[in-house]
C-alpha cells in the first residue's frame, strides 16, 4: 500500500450555497481520504435527521480502522445540542475519519450561526464557497475552468460562452471542459459560436433598458428571445413600465447627485445613476405618452388584449416613438 | 309611512310598490287570494351608488317577514331582518371581488327550502354585479322557477348587460331607485345620526347623492381629511415632479387604507379559525385535531388578501369619484349652466380651473380620470395607472 503523501484533514468546514463548489469540495475530501485509504467509504447525513448518539456512532473509529468520510449537510439547521456535539468532538477528532461540515453561512438560530466560528477556532479546514453574484465572477471561473481543463481562452470567448449559455455554473463547467475537449484546448470565440448559440438568459429589464434608450431593434430582438424562454408576458410589462416612470421621474430633475436624492425619491442610488443616462434623448411630452403606453400594456397583457406578445412589440415600438419625438 | 321604510332616503315611488308587493305577500301567507302580479318572486334593486339598493333590499325583506305584513319595524321578523340576523333572510355580501360558482350553488341549495317560520324564505345577493359568469348561470334556474315561497332580491348598480347578465334580468321584477336628493339626506343624517344641520347640510351637498357616503362625511374627520386631500391634486400640479409625488399620495392612503382593515380583522379571523379546528389545545389526541387544517387556513387567506385587494381599489375609486366630479365641476362653470356642483365648497377652485383650461383639455382629464376607474378594474397595477392618469392630468 503507497503511504499517503499528506493525511486528510480530520476536520473540515465547507462554507457557503453554491451547489457546485460544495459538490466539488465533498469530493475533494472524499478523493483525499481514498489517497490514504482506498477503501474509505461516505455517508452524507442532514444536520436536521441528527441525533447526538448517531453522530457518535458515525464518527466512532471502527473496529477494522477503516477510514471514513461522514458528510454532514445543511449545518445551519442544527440544534444547541447537535452543535455542540459537533464543536466538541472537532476539538478531539478521531483518527481515520474525515468530518465534513456543510453550512451556508446563515442560519436561523443563534447556535447555528455561531457554529463556522467556533469549528474554525477547533482547526477546521475551511473552503469557502460563496454564490458567485456578480458578472466578473462568473467570467473568471469560466476561465479558470478552462485554464483546469488544459485549455486556453480570451474575454470575447468567456462573454459569448456565458451569454449562450446561461449562469449556472454546473452547465458553465460542463461546456468549459468539452469546449477543451473539441478544440484541442484553443477556445476562442469562435470555437463558442461553433457549438453554442442563441441566449440562454433575456430577462424583462434587459428588454426594457434596450426600449428606454430608443435602441428599437435591439429591444424587440430581445423581446423575441425573452418570450422564445418563456418569461412571462407580465414580467416584462412591468418591467417596461418600471424603466419608464424612473424614467420620467429623474429626466424632470437635471443633474443630481444619486446619493443625496435617493431616500426622496425611494431608489436606489445605482438606479438613479442608470436612469439619468437613459435621460437623452427624452422630452416631458414624449414622457406623458411613454407614461400612457406602459399602462395601457399593462391591461393588455392582463387580458385586454386578444395577443399579449403582439400588445408588447407594439408597444415597444409605440415606445421609441414616444422616444424620438420632440 | 312605517319605520323600516323611513331608512330607504327619498324614493318615494319605489317604496310605494314595495309596500304594495309587501301586502299582496302578507295576503299570500294569510292565505286569501292576492291580486295577480302583485307579488313576484325575483326582484332586480337598481340605481347609482348610495341610493340605497341594499337599504331598500333589506327593508322590503322585512316588511316580507313582519308579523303585521307591513314592515312596522317592532315585531321580531323586521328587528332580525334589519339587524341581518333573521332565520329566513340569507344576505349575500360580497368581501372579495367576485361572488364565486360554489358560494352560488350553496345558496341555490339553501333558498329551496321552506321558511322556518312559514313566511318566506328571502335570498338577498347584494352587489349582483360581482357575480361570476359561472355564478350567474348556477342562479338563474332558480330565479326562474323559485320555490314556492322564495324571494329572491338582486342588487346591482344598473340592469345594464355589463352589470346584471341580460337572462337574470328578464326573470326578475325591476326597481329603479334615483339618487335621493340632498334635502333628503341632509333630514336623515339630522334625525337618523344626530349631526348638527349645518354640516349635514354641507355633507348631502358634496357626497354626490351617496348617503353612506354622507354620513361617513358628516363623523369621520379622517374621511374629510381624504376627500380634501384628493380635491387640492387639479390644482396642486405646479411642475413634472409633482406628478408622482401626488399619485403616490394616492396610491399610498388607499394601501394605508387597505392594510389598516386587514391589520385589525386577519389576526383576529386567523386565531378565531385556528380554535375552532381545534387548535391551542392541550394533551392527548390534539396534535391529530388539528391534522389537515393547513387548507382551510390557505383558503382563509386566499379571502382575505381579495378582500384587501377590493379595499384598496374601493379607497382609490372613491377618489377617482371625487376627482372625475371636480372636472365636471369645470366643463360646467365653463359652460355658464347653473347645474348643482359636484363639490360646491370647491367653487372658487372650479372657477381658477375653467379660466385657464380649456374646455376640451378639461375633457381630456376628466377621460383620464375614468380611464383610469376601468384600467383598475382591469387589474393594471394601481400606481401605473394612477401615474399614467396623473401625467394626464398635469399636460391636459
Amino acid at each position: 500500500m503507497n503511504a499517503p503523501a499528506v493525511t486528510p484533514e480530520p476536520l473540515q468546514l465547507v462554507l457557503g450555497e453554491e451547489e457546485l463548489l460544495v459538490d466539488r469540495a465533498v469530493r475533494a475530501a472524499l478523493e483525499a481520504a481514498r489517497l490514504a485509504d482506498p477503501t474509505a467509504d461516505l455517508t452524507r447525513v442532514r444536520v436536521a435527521d441528527l441525533t447526538t448518539p448517531l453522530l457518535t456512532e458515525l464518527v466512532s473509529p471502527s473496529l477494522f480502522a477503516e477510514a471514513r468520510v461522514v458528510v454532514l449537510e445543511a449545518a445551519h439547521e442544527a440544534s444547541q445540542e447537535i452543535a455542540d456535539a459537533i464543536i466538541s468532538y472537532g476539538r478531539n477528532p478521531a483518527d481515520g475519519v474525515v468530518l465534513v461540515v456543510l453550512h451556508s453561512g446563515g442560519g436561523r438560530s443563534k447556535v447555528a450561526k455561531a457554529l463556522p466560528a467556533a469549528l474554525k477556532k477547533a482547526g477546521a479546514k475551511v473552503t469557502e464557497c460563496p454564490k458567485l453574484t456578480k458578472a466578473s465572477e462568473r467570467e473568471e471561473f469560466v476561465r479558470h475552468e478552462i485554464r483546469v481543463a488544459g485549455g486556453r481562452t480570451d474575454a470575447a470567448a468567456v462573454a459569448a460562452l456565458i451569454e449562450t449559455v446561461g449562469s449556472d455554473l454546473r452547465e458553465l463547467a460542463s461546456a468549459a471542459a468539452q469546449l477543451v475537449a473539441d478544440t484541442d484546448g484553443k477556445v476562442d470565440e469562435n470555437a463558442v459560436r461553433r457549438y453554442h448559440n442563441g441566449r440562454a438568459e433575456v430577462n424583462g429589464f434587459a428588454v426594457a433598458e434596450k426600449a428606454v434608450v430608443g435602441d428599437l431593434p435591439g429591444a424587440l430582438e430581445a423581446l423575441r428571445w425573452a418570450m422564445q424562454l418563456g418569461v412571462p408576458h407580465v414580467l416584462v410589462a412591468d418591467a417596461l413600465a418600471d424603466a419608464v416612470r424612473t424614467v420620467a421621474r429623474v429626466a424632470p430633475l437635471g443633474r443630481i447627485d444619486p446619493f443625496k436624492s435617493a431616500g426622496e425619491l425611494g431608489m436606489p442610488p445605482w438606479k438613479i445613476r442608470k436612469a439619468m443616462g437613459q435621460t437623452r434623448g427624452w422630452h416631458p411630452a414624449g414622457l406623458a405618452d411613454a407614461m400612457q403606453i406602459v399602462a395601457q400594456l399593462n391591461a393588455d397583457v392582463k387580458g385586454a388584449a386578444a395577443d399579449p406578445g403582439y400588445a408588447l412589440e407594439l408597444a415597444i415600438i409605440k415606445i421609441a416613438r414616444a422616444h424620438r419625438r420632440a | 309611512m312605517t319605520v323600516v321604510w323611513s331608512q330607504v332616503v327619498g324614493q318615494a315611488e319605489a317604496v310605494e310598490v314595495l309596500t304594495k308587493a309587501a301586502n299582496a305577500a302578507a295576503m299570500i301567507v294569510r292565505g286569501e287570494q292576492a291580486a295577480a302580479g302583485g307579488m313576484t318572486h325575483a326582484w332586480l334593486f337598481t340605481g347609482p351608488p348610495g341610493s340605497g339598493r341594499s337599504v331598500a333590499a333589506r327593508a322590503f325583506a322585512a316588511a316580507l317577514q313582519c308579523d303585521s305584513g307591513t314592515g312596522c319595524g317592532e315585531c321580531s321578523g323586521c328587528r332580525t331582518t334589519m339587524a341581518g340576523t333573521h332565520a329566513d333572510v340569507r344576505l349575500v355580501v360580497p368581501e372579495g371581488l367576485s361572488i364565486s360558482v360554489a358560494e352560488m350553488r350553496a345558496l341555490v341549495q339553501t333558498a329551496a327550502r321552506r321558511p322556518t317560520n312559514g313566511r318566506w324564505q328571502v335570498v338577498i345577493i347584494e352587489d349582483a354585479d360581482r357575480l361570476t359568469e359561472g355564478a350567474a348561470n348556477a342562479l338563474l334556474k332558480a330565479v326562474e322557477e323559485p320555490p314556492e315561497r322564495t324571494v329572491f332580491l338582486l342588487c346591482a348598480p344598473s340592469d345594464h348587460p355589463d352589470d346584471v347578465s341580460v337572462t337574470i334580468r328578464s326573470r326578475c321584477r325591476g326597481v329603479s331607485l334615483r339618487i335621493p336628493p340632498a334635502k333628503a339626506i341632509a333630514e336623515v343624517l339630522v334625525e337618523r345620526d344626530s349631526v348638527d344641520p349645518d354640516t349635514a347640510q354641507w355633507a348631502a351637498s358634496v357626497c354626490g347623492g351617496h348617503v353612506g357616503r354622507a354620513r361617513r362625511l358628516a363623523t369621520d374627520e379622517a374621511a374629510r381629511e381624504r376627500r380634501a386631500a384628493v380635491l387640492r391634486i387639479p390644482l396642486g400640479l405646479r411642475r413634472p415632479g409633482d406628478v408622482f409625488t401626488l399619485a403616490d399620495e394616492l396610491v399610498k392612503a388607499a394601501e394605508t387604507e387597505a392594510s389598516e382593515q386587514s391589520e385589525s380583522r386577519d389576526e383576529v379571523e386567523r386565531e378565531a379559525l385556528k380554535t375552532a379546528l381545534g387548535a391551542g389545545g392541550t394533551g392527548k389526541g390534539t396534535a391529530s385535531a388539528t391534522r389537515g387544517s393547513a387548507g382551510a387556513l390557505k383558503e382563509l387567506e386566499r379571502r382575505q388578501k381579495s378582500r384587501a385587494t377590493r379595499t384598496q381599489r374601493d379607497t382609490l375609486d372613491l377618489a377617482l369619484v371625487d376627482l372625475a366630479g371636480f372636472y365636471r365641476d369645470v366643463l360646467v362653470t365653463n359652460s355658464g349652466s347653473d347645474a348643482a356642483l359636484n363639490h360646491p365648497d370647491h367653487a372658487n377652485d372650479a372657477r381658477t380651473a375653467a379660466a385657464s383650461w380649456s374646455p376640451e383639455s378639461t375633457l381630456r382629464r376628466l377621460e383620464a380620470v375614468l380611464a383610469c376607474r376601468e384600467a383598475l378594474e382591469l387589474n393594471v397595477k394601481p400606481r401605473i395607472a394612477v401615474e399614467a392618469m396623473v401625467t394626464t392630468l398635469y399636460y391636459g
